[in-house]
């Protein structure tokens, strides 16, 4: 066992926590003025300011979306059920790239909906509508795989009760079973929003990547890096990586409160 | 309220639960619904509540056709076997649920409470959570949460099958005690005969989607109307082609018209009662049930050769119609 | 069916005309009508404009390579994840569930930032002395790392409820622990690593961000499936972009399907 412990540990040691512990030295190196005046200038508020904007669109629609349609699978018999319960996995398998292209097809200049939206003035590709859908796509599933078993565990029984108490169904949701479902939505909240956040491949197709105006954080670290300006790479990644963390230690935090085995659903989402 | 369903029939799938099933319920009646897993008792139940749907046939409440209406609309009780107790409210905020969708005024509520609380003895643990009460109290909390709306029917759906013996037979007694006090009409469902016996006025014998029997307690297992019902509310035992209670049985010494010559394998003391288990000459294996007494007059040794007959119960040649309780 | 209009009321809030429809619509505009148009331009000059674009030299050279990649990282991660699963199911030490926490990382940090930091730990300017920037090795290290809490989540859980009884009774019929492991432990663990292994293939197959630094995007030498999609759309040629998706596509769709039987059972 201690053979295989030590390793565990040394895989782990030299694929995460070396590399993400090297990025923050790497960022200091120069001292903290450098890094800080890295990630305060027009250009990098702007990128993080469009990143937040992006998750604060994408991930309460797709946490709407999810309740629903976990309650739609899980209390709810209809044909064609095991097909949407495939398409919701969707977002899961496909490379980011492709769904900026798909994106560009159907929104772009020359795409489906291209000429429609061109004549009414709305520019979805390159700007930030684009970026926005496709984060939503990106983040699609979490909420609904994280809600679906939830419901399934807790059961009909409650909201019967309710029922027979007289409460409508609106009243025994929000009373009943959204209360019970809570911790596995804030949890699905948590994965959409790291993923949301880490975005990179598909808005880098369908952004154009113009600084200050369509790049987001991730956007930026390629760009900072790709303009021999390694301080301000890193400073970015610092900061992406400390939301992560953060995101790391809330995904802990309702991981203890939700109570039951992890990873009932391992399709985590690409980047 | 007296409850009336005709011609219930409920299909799951390919499978049928209920099949034509009529019941009457008398206005201010204790009935249990008896019978084995899967019988469709429980289906039946939640048809009259309204959380299932029936394929066919009529629910009514009194004079009032229910059929078509919501759980949400029909004014029952329920009480579910797992409390379905809701688990982030406290036992007060559970019982007042009720009311408070009903938007009753809170000063009215909290009355309510507090006497509904003190009618099911939980008094001190209001504001406790359900996961800090044992099965039987959260099984109370359920009953005065159901309770709290004054519903004109209460349902009870196997409420006691989740608890421990002990525990199981206090609220046995508490139901009949409560149900003399309140007097809704109630039904429960069980697969225990015992407790539909000591329980209930009405026993309601279901089996494989259809009504076996129904009646008093005392008619149900002395004069069963079917096979199933004889077996599955009281003890059996064959003597050669018949079935018959191994009380209803009578050991002699000799020879007799109508009796059996058996063997004696085995003679079992179970405190006041002594089950002999005798092997027929001919004929399958049976048991009969003595008193102490009984058994101490007829000296009983294992591998001694007796003659047994049916001397009570229907099948008993002097007792034509069957008067004599065991 | 009754003849009732006023049908007894479901349990919940959701009616299932009403907001299926909602939901289905939503999924077909942001998800369905994309795919649909992805395919639809790939196979816009026919079956020959298709294949001709699959079969460039260049574009079958990054799928060979994507693919070889992956196949070679998630067997990798096969191996260590479930050996990572073990030490964190069965052993006790200080700091385990600081370790088990870690495993999410790839999840919580975005794979760019991730590239990043493994060039810096194993580019060119490596404190370590180790350069694999540009080769096929970091490309291996990018898919490592992203790929890792796949097959250890996926493994865990079932290790977790394993019942230990099954090998101890194989311990008192003289089995060593290797032994039993194999012919105990693994068996019942093969599901849930299959389902483990394919969600990495596939993400693994379809990754991006974490590669695009530290490949170099060397065509032919380190340019991955999807970094030649990308380079396609830069330079105009969409009709191939879409031609080699379409092919990522299914071979994704395929292992995600294979992953789902077994993991929902």
């Amino acid at each position: 066992m201690r053979a295989l412990r030590l390793t565990a540990l040394l895989y782990l040691g030299a694929l995460l926590v070396a590399p993400v512990g090297l990025i923050f030295y790497r960022t200091f190196e120069r001292g903290v003025g450098a890094a800080w005046h890295s990630v305060t200038t027009p250009e990098a508020q702007h990128a993080f300011w469009l990143t937040l904007v992006l998750v604060v669109i994408a991930v309460p629609l797709n946490t709407v979306f999810g309740v629903a349609t976990a309650l739609l699978l899980e209390r709810r018999e209809f044909r064609g059920k095991s097909l949407l319960n495939s398409v919701i996995d969707l977002p899961f398998a496909i490379s980011p790239v492709v769904v900026g292209l798909a994106l560009i097809l159907v929104y772009g200049r020359t795409g489906w909906f291209g000429d429609w939206f061109a004549e009414h003035g709305i520019r979805i590709i390159f700007s930030a509508p684009g970026m926005a859908l496709a984060t939503i796509f990106v983040c699609l599933p979490f909420v609904v795989r994280e809600v679906q078993p939830v419901l399934r565990e807790v059961g009909t029984e409650q909201e019967e009760a309710a029922r027979t108490l007289g409460a409508s169904p609106a009243q025994t949701f929000w009373r009943i079973t959204l209360p019970a479902i809570r911790w596995g939505v804030g949890y699905g909240v948590v994965l959409s929003t790291a993923r949301a956040l880490g975005e990179f491949g598909a808005v880098a197709v369908v952004s154009g990547r113009i600084s200050g105006v369509t790049e987001t954080a991730t956007l930026r670290v390629q760009e900072r890096f790709e303009a021999f300006d390694p301080v301000g790479a890193y400073s970015a990644s610092v900061v992406l990586a400390l939301m992560g963390v953060a995101v790391l230690l809330f995904m802990n935090l309702l991981e203890r409160r939700r109570k039951r085995p992890r990873a009932q659903t391992t399709t985590e989402g690409l980047a | 309220m007296a409850i009336e369903a005709t011609g219930i029939t409920k299909h799951f799938g390919d499978f049928k639960a209920l099949d034509d099933v009529a019941v009457h319920v008398p206005d201010g009646s204790l009935t249990a619904l008896l019978g084995p897993s899967g019988s469709g008792k429980s289906t039946l139940l939640r048809v009259i509540a309204g959380l299932e749907e029936p394929d066919a046939g009529h629910v009514r409440f009194g004079d009032r056709d229910v059929t078509s209406v919501s759980a949400q609309d029909r004014g029952v009780g329920f009480v579910f076997q797992h409390y379905a107790a809701f688990k982030h409210m406290t036992v007060r905020d559970n019982v007042a649920f009720g009311l408070k969708i009903r938007k009753q005024p809170k000063d009215k509520i909290k009355a309510r409470v507090e006497e509904l609380l003190k009618l099911v003895h939980l008094t001190g643990w209001a504001d406790r959570y359900p996961a800090q009460l044992s099965g039987g109290q959260r099984q109370r909390m359920a009953l005065a949460r159901a309770l709290a709306v004054e519903p004109q029917v209460l349902l009870l759906d196997e409420p006691f099958g989740a608890l421990d013996t002990r525990v199981r037979e206090e609220l046995r007694d508490w139901l009949r005690r409560l149900h003399d006090e309140v007097h809704v009409t109630t039904i429960f469902v069980t697969h225990d005969q015992q407790e539909a016996m000591e329980v209930a006025e009405q026993i309601v014998v279901v089996n494989e989607g259809r009504i076996e029997q129904a009646g008093a307690p005392a008619e149900v297992y002395e004069k069963p109307a079917t096979p199933f019902v004889m077996e599955f509310v009281g003890p059996v035992t064959k003597l050669g082609e018949r079935t018959v209670r191994p009380h209803d049985l009578q050991i002699v010494q000799e020879a007799q018209p109508g009796a059996l010559e058996a063997m004696v394998e085995r003679v079992v003391h179970l405190g006041f009662e002594v089950r002999a288990e005798l092997l027929p000459t001919d004929g399958p294996a049976l048991s009969v049930q003595l008193t102490r007494a009984e058994a101490e007059q007829l000296e009983l040794r294992e591998g001694e050769v007796v003659w047994v007959r049916a001397a009570y119960g229907p099948w008993a040649p002097e007792f034509r119609s069957s008067t004599k309780v065991a | 069916m009754t003849s009732a209009s006023l049908r007894a009321r479901p349990a919940i809030a959701v009616r299932v005309p009403l907001a299926g429809g909602i939901a289905v619509l939503y999924l077909s505009v942001i998800v369905l009508l994309p795919l649909a148009a992805v395919s639809a331009k790939a196979f816009e000059g026919g079956f020959d404009a298709f294949w001709e674009q699959v079969t460039q030299p260049q574009a079958v050279a990054a799928l060979k390579l994507t693919l070889g990649i992956s196949l070679v990282v998630t067997l990798i991660n096969v191996v260590m994840g479930t050996l990572i699963a073990w030490v964190l199911v069965r052993d006790e030490f200080p700091g385990k569930s600081f370790v088990n926490m870690l495993i999410d990382l790839p999840f919580a940090l975005p794979t760019i930032v991730a590239g990043l930091t493994l060039l810096a730990l194993y580019g060119s300017r490596s404190p370590v002395g180790i350069d694999v920037a540009y080769t096929r090795v970091g490309v291996a290290m990018a898919l490592l790392f992203v790929t890792l809490p796949f097959v250890v989540r996926a493994v865990q859980p079932t290790l977790q409820e394993a019942d230990r009884e099954m090998e101890e009774a194989a311990a008192s019929l003289g089995a060593g622990p290797w032994t039993t492991f194999r012919k105990v432990v693994l068996p019942n663990l093969r599901p849930a690593i299959v389902a483990g292994g394919s969600l990495a293939f596939a993400r693994a197959l379809g990754e991006f961000g974490s590669v695009v630094l530290i490949s170099g995007n060397l065509p032919y030498k380190t340019e991955v499936a999807s970094v030649f999609i990308f380079g396609q759309i830069e330079n105009d040629n969409v009709q191939g972009a879409a031609a080699v998706s379409v092919v990522l596509l299914l071979a994704s769709v395929i292992l995600l399907a294979g992953a789902g039987r077994f993991a929902r059972r």
